[in-house]
């Protein structure tokens, strides 16, 4: 048996186009796959001079589980799924996405009073979401309180999520034309408590972490993305809006029920890591506003609209975009008539928004990147898909 | 020489080995103590009951921690510097039964009284810097070394503001002796240098916990960033060591503070040992409620608040001591 | 930048810091949030809407015999195939009544199943097969605690779980 030699590892794919030349005293570093801050699997091929990054490379594909791919090989009900495990932390928004493709293939009208718990759902969701990103970005900064007082709040909406759909975080709650149950009577006067709590909870937010001259210094001026970099790129979501371009889905291009409802998109101009954060800090209101609405004016009726036992739409395609907690994500289907897809697309916001990263890294210090990354809110099973 | 002499607390060898035999045995009881509150305190902070189900209220859990580290292989990593890599925890060890000698635990209790004990710690302090170097380099890890790369530029930017706020107490107090400097000070919180010069007392807790490693400045391991920086190699009792030099640095750090800014042990009712432990427990907690308050600084940030705002106030409190000492003389 | 400024930069930083140690001061002498797993359990209400594996239900007459017509609809509808029915094969012409030889869900003349299992390893708790299931034999359980050293113990015999809970329910109605 040959011994092991160490010196004669010369790295994968991704590593070989940073190898140093024999003069170079660059420091190569893999940040990842396992590392506490790229959150999952993401693996960042760094190019260090002292701590200041000269080049930042992310490598994908260690959580790539052919989700497109599965989509051609299940019906497509079958497929539904596998969209809370695509994005784990905004499962109801990937839900919307397929069953909205897939019923404008089909021409499925949804009743309204699906659509309305469906807007209340996803926007309980997109709040547990950016909770648990403000926990997790405190993290990466080196705090760890405030994670568990997030915690604490997204606690009461699994509770409410699961009284509704069952899970607790891979929802799997929407059909094709509607949703999979009704919601239980005491649906709306438990999300009129939660958003009436988590407002009060926001002052604490502000006092401990927004105003604190320690996190200011860690966020403000740091990965500067501006409106042209986010759009050459395709970032979306609270990435464009903290750039100061005001673009929503929910807005541009309302589905579902959403222009019945009054809410403020909010966009810094700043572009910096804090913009960032305080979009979705603001967001947080803006969710709360959107169920207030929403389960005030909760219609009756059914919840679920005529289709038929097998789904099979006519051949053809239909594209449906919904705006995530991360950005927008699109799903394009396209049918050959059968009861599978012949192809189903997805595009995952994150994927775009960690594309900016390279730019925004490129002479920063190894902490910045850590911060920019972090704000970036990342997702890696979406990117990867 | 009879044996009687040999026995005698007043032979200074003897009194060398039973204070460092003391400053083992409190080292590592009060390693167990601290990590039991580090861990109830940051529970209590976060909604949540801590460590719970060893013993009465967890106590017993960081024995049970300690006996799984000593328990675990001992692992170097290729590559690595074995001499230099094992030299690192004990050398991180060191400085601090040396550190422990002069602290002025009551009116006539210390290791080994000197009249010059400030100066003691003060030297050795700097000495643990040169293990977290010797654990970055010799582990042969890029964290490792970008860890060790912090801890220097750290120590030596934080020793200066930390001598000039000692000094500037010393001065006052017309002494280098940690028992003169406590016994000029009264029992009541009026009579503290900590409350008749704030500024040194503050700048003082800054640089002590930045000195300890300890968050907001804990940039040498900032686990988010550098993994675990310079002992992400070190397995099992090599990484205790670690942990419990940097408790027992927290202590040494409180301890001065204690006998420079909080009168030491001096105080109404009680025995003067307990006085100084209360007061070191006091800072110690302030000091872990730091860590679980804020998030991290960043480097350029934390050499910035040491070489604009620490020395430059360190220099200006220095030179009102004198003004006051030399008028006040 | 004017020394005023620098002052007052330093100012709000120091109270900012203050503020954030009130914050988590007075988490400090709050109780905790959490639930302490094996001395307390979460209130049943929120336990009961949580999905368990799949079960079936029992007849309204005879709770210990399931509605189930092993039609295998979800045998169909389930993505990941968790679900095996297995039904009698009825013999064919010609051939000898042997043994009994079981089949998979539909045989022709068989509308009980013979053999109902679940395999919860698998499963992604989505809620097809009970929505597809023509005559509403199957429902989530609420069971949340499913621990386990061996990984075929997961996989669910829900036949003899209907009977046994049939027997409990009648236990407990004595």
């Amino acid at each position: 048996m040959q011994a092991f030699d160490p010196t004669a590892l010369r790295g994968d794919l991704a590593s070989a186009r940073f190898e140093p030349g024999p003069t170079d005293d660059k420091l190569i570093l893999s940040m990842g796959p396992q590392h506490p801050s790229t959150h999952g699997v993401l693996r960042i091929m760094l190019e260090l001079d002292g701590e200041y990054i000269l080049r930042a490379e992310p490598v994908l594909g260690y959580i790539h589980r052919m989700h497109e791919w599965m989509a051609e090989q299940k019906t497509y009900m079958q497929f539904m799924p596998n969209m809370g495990r695509v994005d784990y932390l905004h499962a109801m928004a990937w839900n919307w996405a397929y069953a909205g493709a897939v019923e404008r293939l089909m021409g499925v009208e949804v009743p309204k009073r699906a659509e309305y718990i469906r807007v209340a759902v996803t926007e309980l969701n997109r709040i547990s979401s950016h909770l648990l990103w403000w926990g997790a970005y405190l993290l990466d900064l080196g705090a760890f309180t405030p994670i568990m007082y997030a915690f604490d709040d997204r606690e009461i909406i699994l509770d409410i999520l699961q009284a509704v759909t069952g899970s607790r975080l891979t929802y799997s709650y929407f059909t094709i034309g509607g949703v999979y149950g009704d919601v239980p009577a005491d649906f709306a006067s438990r999300c009129l408590a939660f958003t009436r709590h988590l407002r009060s909870r926001l002052p604490m937010y502000r006092d401990l972490v927004t105003d604190n001259v320690i996190l200011r210094g860690r966020c403000e001026d740091i990965g500067v993305m501006d409106v042209e970099l986010a759009r050459r790129y395709g970032a979306t979501g609270p990435c464009i809006r903290g750039s100061g371009a005001p673009v929503d889905t929910r807005r541009a291009e309302p589905y579902g029920v959403y222009n019945r409802f009054d809410f403020r998109i909010p966009a810094y101009t700043e572009g910096d890591a804090m913009a960032r954060y305080m979009v979705r800090m603001d967001e947080l209101v803006t969710s709360c506003d959107i169920i207030d609405q929403a389960v005030q004016g909760l219609p009756e009726g059914p919840i679920q609209a005529k289709v038929g036992k097998t789904v099979k739409p006519p051949k053809g395609e239909a594209c449906y975009a919904v705006e995530g907690a991360r950005g927008k994500i699109i799903i394009h289907v396209r049918s050959d008539g059968g009861p599978k897809p012949y192809r189903v697309k997805l595009r995952a916001p994150g994927f775009s928004n960690l594309s900016v990263f390279c730019d925004l890294a490129r002479g920063t210090l190894l902490a910045d990147a850590v911060s920019i990354l972090g704000s970036l809110d990342l997702v890696i099973p979406e990117i990867d898909r | 020489m009879n044996l009687e002499q040999l026995l005698s607390l007043d032979y200074p060898l003897t009194r060398l080995v039973i204070g460092l035999l003391c400053i083992f045995a409190f080292v590592g009881l009060n390693g167990l103590v601290l990590v039991w509150v580090e861990r109830k305190v940051a529970g209590h902070c976060q909604l949540r009951p801590g460590p719970l189900h060893v013993g009465p209220h967890g106590l017993l859990q960081p024995l049970v921690d300690a006996v799984k580290l000593i328990g675990k292989q001992l692992v170097a990593p290729f590559g690595s510097d074995k001499a230099l890599f094992w030299l690192a925890p004990l050398l991180a060890f060191a400085p601090v039964t040396v550190c422990m000698l002069p602290l002025p635990w009551g009116p006539d209790m210390a290791m080994i009284p000197m009249n010059t004990g400030l100066v003691l710690i003060l030297a050795f302090s700097g000495l643990g810097v040169l293990s977290l170097i010797l654990a970055g380099w010799g582990s042969n890890n890029k964290w490792g070394l970008l860890g060790a790369a912090r801890s220097v530029a750290q120590s030596v930017a934080y020793e200066v503001p930390l001598l000039l706020s000692v000094m500037a107490v010393a001065i006052t107090a017309g002494s280098l002796d940690l028992f003169q400097i406590s016994a000029q000070q009264g029992g009541w919180p009026w009579q503290w240098y900590g409350v008749k010069n704030p500024l040194a007392f503050f700048i003082f807790l800054v640089c002590a916990v930045a000195e300890t490693n300890r968050a907001p400045f804990d940039l040498p391991e900032a686990e988010s960033e550098l993994t675990a920086g310079f002992h992400t190699e070190y397995s099992g009792m090599g990484f205790g060591l670690f942990f419990l030099a940097e408790y027992a640095n927290m202590i040494i750090v409180s301890g001065v503070a204690a006998a420079l800014f909080l009168g030491g042990w001096q105080g109404p009712f009680l025995p003067g040992v307990w006085w100084f432990l209360v007061k070191i427990y006091c800072i110690l907690f302030f000091i872990i409620w730091l860590r679980w308050t804020y998030p991290r600084v960043r480097f350029d940030q934390l050499l910035n608040l040491s070489w604009k705002w620490l020395t430059p106030l360190a220099l200006l409190d220095l030179a009102l001591a004198v003004i006051v000492a030399g008028f006040g003389g | 930048m004017s020394v005023s400024q620098l002052i007052e930069e330093a100012y709000t930083g120091l109270k900012s810091l203050v503020i954030g140690l009130g914050v988590t001061g007075k988490a400090l002498t709050q109780p905790g949030v959490t639930v302490l797993y094996p001395m307390e359990e979460v209130e049943r209400d929120n336990l009961v809407t949580y999905r368990g594996h799949v079960e079936l239900i029992g007849k309204d007459e005879d709770p210990a015999v399931p509605r189930c017509v092993a039609c295998g609809a979800c045998v169909k509808a389930c993505p990941s195939n968790c679900i095996t029915i297995l039904c009698p094969v009825a013999a064919k012409e010609g051939e000898e009544a042997g043994p009994v030889k079981m089949g998979p869900a539909p045989q022709k003349g068989s509308k009980t199943p013979g053999e109902f299992i679940v395999d919860f390893s698998l499963c992604s708790l989505c809620g097809q097969c009970a929505k597809t299931c023509p005559v509403d034999s199957l429902q989530f359980s609420d069971n949340p605690y499913m621990v386990s050293f061996d990984r075929k113990d997961f996989r669910i015999d829900l036949l003899a779980r209907l009977r046994r809970m049939a027997r409990d329910e009648a236990v407990a109605g004595e």
